[in-house]
């Protein structure tokens, strides 16, 4: 059983983290990692930053851009990430737009992945089809869980497809929205976490965008077995420093 | 082989859809409905109603006596630069604001870079009396100052792309993240044979007029319908995919496409794609890109706003690589007197991106009997702020 598949039969509601590699310092990304496994974080998405990450708002497209204006690669990002199963044992998921890994080599990249103890990857350009196509033989053969988005636009008979696909987690998009740009849930969000709690899908769901807070964090999990939080920690980043990592991470559960 | 599209979506290896999943439905439902919408006999009927009595279609076929003098070859412009707008992207928002219409869409988003696109799209949002929001890049806001006034005196609202290079990348970034943000209302009018499938496909159909009269009108005055060769410029494609779309499968019409060099393809200032590019994923589509060798998209340079884009159609790149189109890159010295140069020959000011075409003529040479089309494609007062503080006019 993969770290992700473990951390779900577990019974509690899992905060994850997404923070962007080589931000705000090119060498923050394993203090950041220790940092919030030692704060209870259940689980992180390792963001590698791209020159044009098309589905993130401005925060993120901000720190992806100072990131790789610091010097980050894939390359530098593996090899910062090479001992870091000698201090961090919480899943750890890279998240990644998918022409970088496409020009490293996906089966390269997946093996990387495997040797460095990644458990699984998000690549949010990689629609379902391609992936069955093309990759999904490879991340099985490493070990890799893949995990897809739905939002509340999504389809039943497409989410039926892509929970089949999946082997980790369906990530829920709060929204129709780049990441960022909204803040709190309204009635269009309440109804879209019921109607897919109702769907009793194999796969656990973890909701992202939107959630900043306790209150949007509870909110959000009342329904799902978990909620990521992007932006908000990106923006506290900015503003205190791996030091601020603490007083967030408490304030929110 | 065949150049068209295949039933995945692909040209070749090149092509696709590499979307976010936000954005699936809306693709999926152009996919599932742009071919039968555009072969609906009422669609037809508006689209060629509105290109000619609108646009200005069909647009001539000119011999261009003096010029083939000069290059010792026989040279045809087909005159796009005569459309409504200016530019043959009008071909292309007229057929995709019927198809937005017969898709219930309310609100209109697009890319622009030089402008031309801009003003296609905010011109035909007014014929059809819809919302019209245009990203554009903050540096080519302040190049193309004139079409940014047109857009705004068209209604539309022209909003600035601030991210990365400010230029067409990043206006395209910058519509797709609106499309995001509005996935219920909204049709994103790509202006190019860019994007995910369907959109080159359904670009280069609305943009196939431009070869289908060509094809009309060489038989009326030289009694064949093929010539020897399309010459297209090419940045992301539109008006080459158009003058090459009726002859992709006619080996015996030579295709060449022209990029641009900037300031010559080694300076690190250039837009020579296929020079300088391969293959990765650049909005939502898998073709030709210049990118670093992490797979960062790198920020392309061209003294011609149409021109300044790091990937390429995935229909170009499979002409490329496939050998089928030859490809010729020109630098913005050479483009500039090239459009300097058609004006004096032809009385014709050409737009800068056309202006590249045209200056192959000076290495490339072809046959005294050789029939040679230029697909020119668009008029230059655009460009004549350029024009004055290059050639000190």
């Amino acid at each position: 059983m993969n770290r992700i598949q473990k951390i779900f039969s577990e019974d509690k509601k899992l905060l994850s983290i997404y923070f962007t590699a080589g931000y705000p310092a090119i060498n923050d990304t394993v203090p950041i990692l220790q940092e919030l496994e030692k704060n209870g974080v259940d689980m992180v998405e390792i963001g590698l930053p791209f020159s044009d990450p098309l589905a993130d708002g401005p925060t993120i497209q901000a720190s992806s851009t100072q990131a790789l204006k610091n010097g980050m690669t894939t390359r530098l990002l593996f090899e910062q990430l090479k001992d870091i199963r000698e201090t961090v044992s919480i899943p750890l998921i890279l998240m990644a737009y998918f022409n970088p890994v496409l020009q490293y080599g996906v089966e390269e990249f997946c093996a990387k992945c495997k040797e460095t103890g990644i458990d699984g990857l998000i690549l949010p350009d990689l629609p379902l089809a391609e992936y069955k196509e093309h990759y999904k033989a490879i991340f099985e053969e490493y070990g890799l869980v893949n995990i897809f988005l739905i939002t509340p636009q999504t389809s039943e008979s497409r989410i039926r497809q892509i929970d089949k696909a999946s082997n980790g987690f369906i990530y829920m998009v709060s929204s129709a929205s780049t990441t960022g740009a909204r803040q709190g849930f309204g009635e269009v969000q309440r109804s879209y976490f019921e109607r897919i709690a109702a769907m009793q899908l194999k796969n656990p769901q973890i909701v992202g965008f939107g959630i900043s807070n306790a209150e949007t964090f509870l909110a959000a999990t009342k329904d799902a077995n978990g909620a990521i939080i992007g932006s908000a920690f990106i923006k506290m980043l900015s503003e205190k420093g791996i030091d601020g990592i603490e007083n967030f991470i408490h304030s929110l559960r | 082989m065949k150049y068209n599209v295949n039933e995945k979506g692909y040209y070749g290896e090149f092509g696709g859809a590499y979307i976010p999943e936000m954005l699936f439905p809306n693709i999926e439902e152009l996919r599932l409905n742009y071919l039968k919408i555009m072969r609906e006999a009422s669609f037809q009927k508006e689209f060629k109603q509105l290109l000619k009595a609108y646009v200005g279609r069909p647009t001539p076929l000119y011999f261009a006596k003096r010029f083939s003098e000069k290059y010792n070859t026989k040279v045809y412009l087909k005159r796009e630069d005569l459309c409504h707008t200016g530019a043959h992207k009008v071909n292309n928002t007229i057929g995709q604001i019927l198809m937005a219409k017969r898709l219930n869409k309310t609100r209109i988003i697009a890319e622009t870079g030089a402008g031309q696109h801009g003003v296609a799209t905010a011109t035909v949002c007014a014929l059809m009396g819809l919302e019209c929001i245009v990203y554009m890049g903050e540096i080519d806001i302040e190049r193309q100052a004139p079409n940014v006034a047109r857009m705004k005196m068209l209604g539309a609202k022209v909003v600035p792309a601030t991210s990365g290079s400010k230029t067409l990348k990043d206006a395209t970034n910058e519509a797709i993240r609106d499309w995001i943000n509005n996935p219920t209302n909204t049709h994103y009018i790509i202006g190019s044979v860019v994007g995910p499938h369907p959109y080159p496909d359904m670009v280069a159909r609305f943009q196939s007029v431009i070869s289908k009269e060509i094809k009309q009108q060489l038989a009326e005055k030289e009694g064949r319908e093929h010539p020897d060769y399309v010459v297209a410029c090419v940045g992301g494609g539109s008006n080459a995919a158009g003058a090459y779309y009726e002859y992709l499968n006619i080996p015996e019409v030579g295709i060449i496409a022209v990029e641009a060099a900037g300031k010559g393809i080694h300076s690190g200032e250039s837009a020579a794609t296929s020079a300088l590019g391969r293959m990765g994923i650049i909005h939502g589509s898998k073709t030709l890109l210049m990118q670093t060798a992490d797979g960062q998209i790198t920020e392309p340079y061209s003294i011609s706003a149409g021109l300044d884009y790091p990937g390429v159609g995935p229909m170009h790149a499979h002409l490329y690589t496939s050998g089928r189109g030859e490809f010729i890159s020109v630098t913005d010295d050479d483009a500039m007197r090239a459009g300097l140069e058609l004006s004096k020959l032809e009385g014709i000011i050409p737009a800068i991106e056309t202006s590249h075409a045209l200056a192959i003529f000076k290495s490339r040479k072809f046959k005294e009997d050789d029939l040679v089309v230029v697909n020119l494609s668009g008029r230059g007062d655009k460009d004549l702020n350029t024009y004055i503080d290059y050639f000190n006019l």
